[in-house]
């Protein structure tokens, strides 16, 4: 999303470079190398959502989000459709061990007439994967110039520069060619051809009808691809090895689900064990022991100790101590953790076979394997996972994955304040909320799935090779995305602060918490006070949660709280994206369909722990038998309810 | 027979796929009717993995079940 803002002016007498390819081909690779800026790189499908964009001599670098060729499948291909049409010239960056995927694309790009200049890239890859390409005669058969590239060994961006100022279009399908001259319209080649493609919006934007011809273009097209390979690559042997076969056993369920769980445990010891135990009290103390007094005692040197601005700035909910304490001590350690922890997953390939092993059980929800990556990508920032939506098919499984993200998956920062809040509790206490969040996520998509219209559609998904990531690739996004986390996350916590601060000072804030002791005291048996961790919660929900620490209240309690604001969307800035992408209607109607039931499990939860501890103890396993009761009684009757019932 | 039905390790060639919209999605996988390629795993009641050259395609339970193909 940021990196939409960063330069989209074209400078006079500019040209629009458009970089085009497969996912997972390295086109960020060559935007970073030609522009010096830094965009995501992954190794799954719909990484780049939003285009980026960056300088080159004066002229624009676009980078497209990775499509298998130009039409409007989805909405990430309806951006890219719209790039490509806008351009001047594109580079292709195709991948040399995948050609007779990749190639696919080029050729629909040259049939559109578009100058362009191909990289040949991951040569080093397909050397090792024993093939052989011959690079020149692809540059005679394609008509445009192509050049050999491993970018991220860095060879190959001085040759691609000194390539790109001779990009051509390249040598079209004749008989194609023959059918858009018959056309005689006004419009481009290229918006001829997707017409011809039956391209739906690009037909109504020239008020033409669709072609019928799609189909047979493709095949044609597909045909000139393999007859191309066959000329260009030579296999010599192929490989077989432990890399290929460890991608076998994560497929697997019998090896799968051994290894998703290994995969999750070795992830909750690093960021829930580790980090949250062991590096964040040692953060956290030296922010309270020596930078809160350091700022305390300097500040008393200027302003009088109990004046409002001394107090709205080092006070219970100081600008200078509470907010930085949180930021710096707390937020940052956790949430750079966890980033690195998905710049690995998304890295490594490893996302796309979870897809697989779980698209049986998806199913149930209504979605299909896919939507496992952008519930997976939510535990970082909800926000952007629900852009990360947009790969997904049919806006039935977008709707659904939303809602899911919305309700049951906690971002990182509230990850962050979980790990810190309830690991200080106990085992016991993370286990449960752990569990409840499962048991609500599976019931609440099961449910939708069951009713709303429609039905999940099937799967369809490239198994990119397993790569160890590069540590220094995992380092740089990890950090950048952090970044751009703490920066939009900093105002808002300041300003969440400053305004609590000022209730409290001007005692509004009590006259609040009475208003809601409906809800908090008599509904949730919850302290007055925690009206604030939820009107906080609305802002940012790790915000709401930092309350929690300040407030006396017993585990049971806190435990409550923390599924109850977990369950409410998570910040502004998620409404703020989910608004845009569902529109104002449904967007409203999600978010406060969320909020009460977010209230409504609350309560519900309550009762059901109350009734175990006033039973004798509360750390008992009937608790857990309750809960799976009520998953597996919510699953029958989503399976078994008559289909006239549905929506 | 249909996709679903294929067992690890058969080299099968595609004959025709039920979905228009699928079909051409396919296509652009490098994936067509008269492809030869080689079933490489079967997740039990899931998806159907094969591969063609150096790729690997998943595809859906209900997917395979419209993909008519036959042994080589």
């Amino acid at each position: 999303m940021e990196n939409s803002k960063t330069e989209t002016k074209i400078p006079a007498g500019g040209k629009k470079i458009v970089l085009v390819g497969n996912p997972n081909v390295g086109k960020s690779v060559f935007f970073n190398a030609l522009t010096g800026l830094y965009v995501d790189v992954s190794n799954y499908p719909g990484t780049t959502l939003d285009m980026a964009c960056g300088r080159y001599n004066g002229d624009v670098v676009i980078d497209t989000p990775g499509v298998y060729g130009v039409s409007s499948f989805s909405e990430e291909e309806g951006i890219t459709r719209d790039i490509i049409l806008a351009a001047d010239l594109v580079i292709n960056v195709i991948d040399a061990v995948h050609l007779e995927r990749d190639l696919f694309l080029t050729l629909q790009v040259i049939d559109m007439g578009i100058p362009m200049v191909v990289a040949l890239n991951m040569v080093d890859e397909a050397a090792r994967e024993g093939l052989k390409i011959n690079a020149v005669l692809l540059e005679k058969l394609l008509g445009v110039p192509v050049v050999s590239t491993a970018v991220v060994h860095n060879v190959g961006i001085e040759e691609l520069k000194e390539k790109l100022y001779f990009a051509r279009p390249g040598q079209p399908e004749a008989q194609l060619l023959k059918k858009i001259e018959n056309m005689g319209t006004s419009v481009s080649r290229a918006e001829a051809l997707l017409v011809l493609e039956g391209d739906p919006v690009v037909s109504e934007r020239c008020g033409v009808k669709p072609g019928t011809g799609r189909e047979q273009i493709y095949r044609n097209r597909l045909d000139r691809v393999s007859r191309i390979v066959n000329l260009v690559v030579q296999e010599t042997d192929s490989g077989k090895d432990f890399v290929s076969r460890l991608g076998r056993l994560m497929l697997r369920p019998s090896t799968g689900f051994p290894l998703l769980l290994l995969t999750l445990w070795v992830i909750y010891e690093l960021v829930g064990v580790f980090l949250a135990q062991v590096i964040v009290p040692v953060t956290e103390e030296f922010m309270i022991e020596y930078y809160e007094p350091a700022i305390g005692s300097l500040l008393d040197t200027f302003l009088p100790r109990d004046s409002v601005i001394n107090n709205l700035l080092t006070g219970r909910f100081g600008l200078l101590t509470f907010t930085v304490t949180y930021m710096a001590g707390l937020l940052l350690p956790l949430v750079l953790g966890i980033f690195l922890v998905l710049s690995v997953l998304e890295d490594s390939g490893y996302l796309p076979r979870i897809a697989t092993l779980v698209d049986r059980a998806m199913s149930f929800m209504g979605l299909n394997g896919q939507a496992i990556i952008p519930l997976i990508l939510g535990f970082g920032c909800v926000t952007m996972s629900i852009i990360s939506t947009r790969m997904l098919r049919t806006d039935r499984e977008r709707r659904i994955a939303i809602f899911l993200l919305a309700l049951g998956v906690p971002c990182s920062a509230q990850m962050a304040m979980i790990m810190a809040v309830l690991a200080a509790q106990g085992g016991f206490y993370l286990l449960f909320y752990l569990c409840f969040m499962f048991c609500v996520l599976v019931a609440t998509g099961t449910l939708l799935g069951r009713f709303l219209p429609g039905r999940a559609s099937p799967l369809l998904i490239e198994l990119p090779p397993l790569r160890l990531p590069g540590p220094q690739n995992v380092w740089k996004k990890a950090w950048s995305k952090s970044y751009q986390f703490m920066k939009e996350a900093f105002p808002l916590f300041a300003g969440g602060a400053l305004l609590l601060g000022i209730l409290e000072v001007t005692g509004l804030l009590q006259g609040l918490r009475e208003f809601f002791v409906p809800i908090t005291v008599a509904w949730l048996h919850l302290p007055a006070e925690t009206a604030d961790v939820f009107i906080m919660g609305l802002i940012r929900k790790e915000f709401g949660a930092a309350n929690i620490l300040v407030l006396q209240m017993l585990p049971l309690q806190k435990l409550v709280v923390m599924i109850t604001l977990s369950l409410t969307v998570p910040c502004i800035a998620s409404t703020m994206i989910i608004l845009k992408e569902r529109g104002w209607r449904e967007g409203l109607l999600l978010w406060f369909v969320v909020l009460a039931l977010a209230f409504l499990i609350g309560g519900l939860v309550t009762r059901l722990l109350e009734f175990f501890s006033s039973s004798g103890s509360l750390q008992n396993p009937l608790l857990f038998g309750v809960m799976i009761l009520a998953l597996a009684a919510t699953i029958a009757l989503a399976r078994f309810s008559p289909p006239g019932k549905a929506l | 027979m249909t996709l679903d039905k294929a067992r690890k390790g058969q080299v099968i060639k595609i004959k025709s796929i039920a979905n228009e919209l699928i079909r051409v999605q396919a296509i652009r996988f490098g994936l067509s009717e008269g492809e030869v390629v080689v079933c490489r795993e079967i997740v039990p009641a899931g998806p159907v993995v094969i591969s063609r050259h150096k790729q690997e395609i998943a595809i859906g339970r209900s997917l395979a079940r419209n993909i008519q193909v036959e042994l080589c």
